[in-house]
């Protein structure tokens, strides 16, 4: 259980997060460093989105903190509301592509780029020559700049993941959430993912919640394996696959397809 | 992006020939008729406002009545000072009072009156969008709560018998800003400057769908959460879209007013709200030029056929409205896409046979082996 952690971006204290009775998240302490991707999986029911919810703001914690250092201070998640949270530099992808579609492709990123997201600059709504320089590099990260003029309803289901990926790496964020970026996605689709996530850990630090193990070995450079809302394991993906515990309350129940390889 | 060029400026196109009509209408049309288009362009201008919240923001208000209500009497209690003179408003007379409320007072004066027009719709839009909004109430809740609004604005109103006319509400205006309401140059001053309200908030609106607070909506439409985690607070862009749909309501009910000499709780309650929506659906929801021409056609129709078929109206308007929602969910504006749906049904009717035949030679080859 050795990650090799620089100065933590992100530090779960005993987090719990509870439904009503049900205790989704159980007292989870870890902590993500900077230029890391690190992976929640673990069988359904984990609390692996739950998890990424309350670093986003979307779910409050009943017990525990989350800090964030952003490099020049430090901030308690659960106590910022979530725009202003993806003011501080954390982007969030859902499980579900949505990318807005009744706007055109270019209007969703100035939508995402846009320095102020307040009313009145909406009101001005201009953006200016470096953001527009930001969007035409992140499309063309992803290989989208053709189409920026389309409405996303064009789009495959992969190109609409890519679009969201490069509205989040647009804001220049410290800390990006996916949840299972590559579910849907054929292999040659998973593997360009692959190929953006290396290049965009560079500048971020990732968490992905993901159940595909060829992705997770390509990607991780950490693992944490959630059980019933506990963390079960942690460490990098060979241990992970060597550890008893994990195969057999995930892996070795079918949770993945190509572990044996 | 051609195409879509192409499509806005034909919206536009069709935009300039409406208000062209609008703007020769006088001259050709029976003072009747023309007063009747500038209360229609009253409505059209409120159906811009909804459109703005309903077309672009995807809250469906059911309760816009108020705002044209407060805007409309505020406008009446105006009016109907002025017309009183010196005395009280004949209905306080009969109800026994025999001083002026204090809430009156400040509609003495005709600026402050034209100020409380847009002031009075705005705070409570604000209130109750901070309210509702900023709790997270959405959907189906927030259409419930606002027709409960104009439910209860409308009960409020019929209950204050001495001090706001009751039931019969108020009416029998004289004078606006001392000239006599007959006059047919006041007439027609008050029918242009409707027709100023209707374009300037229609270029407004334009230009505002065009800036990112337009994609901000249309965005907030799509996808509410995903608006929050891209760092946009979705309540102040609501709150804002409400007042502003408010406002042109207010200022609608207050040009209304003049024009028909008459506002009354029946015109704020629940089902004047509900046309209200009916005519942007009508039209055309999320074009800004759908929903004018919704209000014009509705309302023109409503006239057309209550003139002759008393009875039929509201027969009518139910029929285009299911009509509109089951086969024309663009509204009328998407009328110059039925030819081209009809052809792509009819391909996709021709592929579909193709197939089936294609399939049948195959499962037969397959049998016969």
């Amino acid at each position: 259980m050795n990650i090799s952690v620089n100065t933590p971006v992100i530090e779960i204290k005993n987090a719990s997060i509870t439904f009503g009775n049900f205790k989704a998240v159980k007292n989870v302490t870890t902590s993500i460093g900077k230029n890391e991707i690190r992976f929640f999986i673990g069988p359904n029911g984990a609390g692996k989105t739950t998890l990424l919810d309350a670093i986003c703001g979307k779910n409050k914690l009943s017990e525990g903190n989350i800090l964030y250092n952003d490099g020049n201070r430090e901030y308690s998640l659960p106590k910022i509301k979530e725009h202003k949270i993806v003011e501080l530099g954390i982007g969030r992808k859902f499980q579900a592509p949505s990318v807005f579609s009744g706007i055109t492709i270019q209007e969703n990123m100035e939508l995402a780029v846009a320095g102020s997201k307040g009313l009145f600059s909406s009101i001005k709504g201009n953006i200016t020559k470096d953001e527009r320089e930001r969007i035409d590099d992140a499309l063309n990260f992803v290989g989208l700049y053709d189409m920026k003029n389309e409405y996303p309803t064009k789009l495959s289901h992969g190109q609409k993941q890519w679009l969201e990926i490069s509205m989040i790496c647009v804001l220049k964020p410290k800390v990006m959430l996916l949840d299972e970026p590559v579910a849907g996605m054929g292999r040659r689709e998973t593997e360009k993912t692959a190929e953006l996530l290396r290049i965009i850990k560079n500048d971020c630090s990732i968490i992905v919640v993901e159940h595909d193990m060829k992705f997770v070995k390509d990607v991780s450079t950490s693992v944490t394996v959630l059980h019933e809302g506990s963390i079960l394991c942690e460490g990098s993906i060979d241990d992970i696959q060597n550890n008893q515990q994990v195969i057999d309350v995930y892996l070795g129940r079918g949770g993945d397809k190509n572990v044996k390889n | 992006m051609e195409s879509l060029r192409n499509k806005i400026s034909g919206r536009n196109i069709v935009a300039i020939l409406i208000f062209l009509f609008l703007l020769t209408a006088p001259f050709y049309m029976s003072s009747f008729r023309t007063n009747m288009i500038s209360k229609y362009m009253c409505y059209a201008l409120v159906a811009i406002g909804i459109d703005m919240i309903w077309g672009y923001t995807g809250i469906l208000s059911l309760g816009h009545g108020v705002y044209f209500g407060l805007g409309a009497y505020c406008m009446a209690m105006y009016l109907k000072l002025e017309s009183s003179g010196t005395g009280l408003p004949d209905f306080m007379t009969w109800s026994g009072l025999t001083e002026l409320p204090l809430f009156w007072e400040p509609f003495k004066s005709p600026v402050i009156s034209m100020i409380l027009v847009i002031a009075v719709p705005t705070i409570l839009a604000l209130v109750i969008g901070y309210l509702t909004f900023l709790n997270r109430i959405k959907g189906v809740y927030f259409s419930i709560l606002s027709q409960a609004l104009a439910a209860a604005m409308a009960t409020l109103l019929i209950g204050m018998q001495k001090y706001l006319g009751g039931s019969n509400g108020l009416t029998n205006f004289s004078t606006i800003f001392g000239k006599s309401v007959y006059l047919p140059a006041v007439k027609s001053a008050m029918y242009y400057i409707t027709l100023a309200f209707l374009i300037g908030a229609f270029v407004i609106c334009s230009i505002l769908v065009k800036k990112r607070v337009g994609k901000v909506l249309v965005a907030i439409r799509d996808g509410e959460n995903r608006t929050r985690f891209m760092g946009y607070n979705p309540a102040v862009y609501k709150v804002f879209v409400y007042c502003l749909s408010a406002v042109l309501a207010g200022i609608a009910g207050a040009l209304y007013v003049p024009q028909v000499g008459i506002i009354s709780p029946n015109d704020v309650n629940i089902s004047p709200s509900i046309e209200m929506v009916i005519w942007v659906a009508i039209g055309g929801k999320g074009t800004l030029i759908g929903p004018i021409i919704g209000a014009l056609v509705t309302n023109f129709g409503k006239s057309i056929i209550s003139e002759n078929f008393p009875e039929l109206w509201s027969y009518f308007i139910g029929f285009m409205f299911i009509f509109v929602i089951l086969l024309l969910p663009g509204g009328i504006v998407s009328l110059k896409d039925v030819p081209r749906r009809i052809i792509n049904k009819i391909n996709l009717y021709k592929e579909k046979k193709m197939d089936n035949e294609k399939n049948k030679k195959v499962l037969a080859k397959r049998q016969h082996n």
